[in-house]
């Protein structure tokens, strides 16, 4: 494995608190994402990790009552994705994401990829079909689909359905993409498709995914976060966290204690 | 292996006593069921009976007459498919806006909850009600006249809070993830409306829709209120014909027209004195009935057909 001194950084949260109501779900949460990696959000259910990714696209924004305080720096133009002044919606054109549960809209696969481009006002033909091409291939799904672009989404199988989920994310070429435990709902194969996939997307694109399954983060990221109750308890490679984590509660965790 | 201290017979017992339960129910409920149908039945076959004779193509053509022999309901059906349009027309974008708002913009606060309860309290208020309010805006206030216009917004109004209440429920049925995923790839609220929910909810509304246009189609007082006629021997005006008085009649001069529709029309006949009328009366309910049950049948077919392509 080829080592750098220091990655570029992506986005950095700095002293991130977030609030349902009157619940603090993070606690000063400080952590780096490096660019054109997979970062891993790994703990027990509750701790806050889904909470925290879906902070990065204000999916937050969409229910009353939440409330972020700190800050999301998105790097290479250090903007604060927290601030009031900056639209969700421009967070949400700069972060795609890939949610738990495969949720295809009732339409067509093509219309599906080519959604998050007609939102952003391409109309072209010729364009769509060139990007809608491109991000299925991206997202390994191509080959089984190319003949039924046509075909309602949600009679693929799960695995599909997932795999067309990330090529609609991927069809607006995101700079950070945000996978909420995207194989919980998958068999061993879909989700191995999955995992594949996501180590091939990195050449391209910033990763940060929440798993439950440790030999997933194991397997894919470069990096991973332990949290517990809405503290981040320690970031670091993943090879180092696996093999020699410097925090106990880390310990216990990764090796079944707890959890 | 028996982990609890019940024998094989014992639990056998117990469910043969819960069955015995669950049959008694079944039983009451199919008795229940046949009762209300049977009730129905009778009303429909009696004003077949009754009415079958002046069912011909003749008393659909036919206008109002003194002679019972030669009476129609050409204006009344004529009418209530008018005041329909016009009903459909002002209540489905009103309805479903207000929905849509309720759903997907307003913020949860004491203002959304008073709107909302007073939705709800608007579908119980006696249709004469609606009725006067329409007698006192549209009919003189705003000039209307008792005119398609007036008893077409009438009932707009009469079933706005079905629609509105319909558009609702089935924006409600759509999962959140679905309302995620568009949001998350950057799409307005509008966008989400426009491309997603509006159209996932649909089946929803259009079922809400026709109903409601099923309970405006039977509405009597609330037209009468607003006066419409119940002697009537003369259709709206077709767009771009000359009629006799040699005007030409404009695209939208029928929705000023005077009017009459089909409960008014039956109950004129059942309030005259020459039983003669009564057969009318039950030939026009029997095709009132019809256009009610096919307007149902349409709210289904086409709720079939659309949530057939609509499924997470």
């Amino acid at each position: 494995m080829q080592i750098h001194d220091k990655p570029t950084l992506k986005a950095e949260a700095r002293n991130l608190n977030f609030y349902y109501g009157e619940a603090k779900a993070l606690k000063g949460i400080n952590m780096p994402i490096y660019d054109k990696k997979v970062t891993a959000l790994i703990g027990p259910s509750g701790c806050g990790k889904s909470t925290y990714l879906r902070s990065f696209n204000r999916m937050h924004d969409l229910y009353p009552g939440n409330r972020y305080e700190g800050e999301i720096r998105f790097f290479p133009d250090n903007t604060n994705l927290l601030s009031p002044e900056v639209d969700p919606i421009e967070v949400r054109m700069r972060v795609g994401m890939v949610f738990q549960k495969p949720n295809p809209f009732p339409k067509t696969i093509y219309e599906n990829v080519a959604y998050g481009l007609r939102v952003r006002g391409e109309n072209n033909k010729r364009a769509l079909d060139d990007k809608v091409e491109h991000a299925l291939r991206g997202a390994a799904i191509w080959d089984e689909v190319k003949d039924r672009l046509q075909d309602m989404a949600p009679n693929l199988s799960g695995g599909q359905q997932q795999r067309l989920c990330i090529a609609r994310a991927l069809a607006t070429d995101p700079e950070l993409l945000l996978f909420d435990e995207p194989t919980s709902a998958l068999d061993p194969i879909a989700t191995g498709a999955i995992e594949e996939l996501v180590h091939e997307l990195k050449k391209r694109v910033t990763i940060l995914i929440v798993t439950h399954n440790m030999q997933q983060a194991a397997r894919v990221s470069d990096y991973t976060a332990y949290m517990y109750l809405g503290e981040l308890i320690e970031f670091g490679k993943t090879d180092e966290i696996f093999i020699k984590p410097q925090d106990k509660r880390t310990e216990d965790y990764i090796t079944g204690r707890m959890g | 292996m028996q982990a609890n201290s019940l024998t094989t017979e014992q639990i056998r017992a117990l469910i043969a006593k819960g069955k015995l339960k669950d049959s008694i129910f079944k039983a009451m409920g199919i008795a229940c069921l046949a009762l209300a149908l049977l009730v129905i039945v009778m009303l429909v076959s009696d004003m077949i009976a009754k009415g079958s004779e002046r069912l011909t193509l003749d008393f659909f053509t036919n206008f109002a007459s003194r002679h019972a022999g030669q009476a129609g309901i050409l204006s009344a059906w004529v009418g209530s498919l008018l005041v329909m349009l016009v009903t459909a027309l002002a209540a489905v974008p009103i309805g479903v806006a207000a929905g849509v708002y309720l759903e997907e913009y307003a913020k949860r606060n004491w203002i959304t909850e008073i709107i909302e309860i007073n939705i709800t309290n608007l579908a119980a208020v006696p249709s004469i009600v609606y009725g006067l309010l329409a007698l006192g805006i549209f009919v003189y206030q705003f000039g209307f006249g008792q005119s398609i216009l007036s008893a077409g917004l009438t009932l707009a109004l009469l079933i706005l809070p079905i629609v509105i209440v319909s558009t609702r429920e089935a924006i409600r049925a759509i999962p959140a993830m679905i309302r995620e995923g568009s949001m998350a790839v950057g799409a307005t609220r509008w966008q989400t409306c426009r491309y997603h929910i509006i159209p996932y909810a649909m089946p929803g509304i259009l079922t809400g829709v026709i109903i409601g246009l099923a309970r405006a189609i039977g509405e009597t007082a609330p037209i009468i209120t607003i006066g419409a006629l119940t002697f009537i021997a003369f259709l709206p005006p077709v767009p771009y014909t000359t009629g006799a008085d040699g005007v030409t009649a404009g695209l939208f001069d029928w929705v000023m027209s005077p009017f009459t529709v089909m409960p008014i029309q039956i109950f004129n006949w059942t309030s005259r004195p020459d039983p003669a009328f009564e057969v009318n009366a039950a030939a026009a309910g029997f095709v009132l009935m019809v256009m009610v049950l096919s307007m149902n049948g349409i709210a289904i077919w086409l709720r079939y057909k659309m949530r057939k392509n609509i499924k997470w």
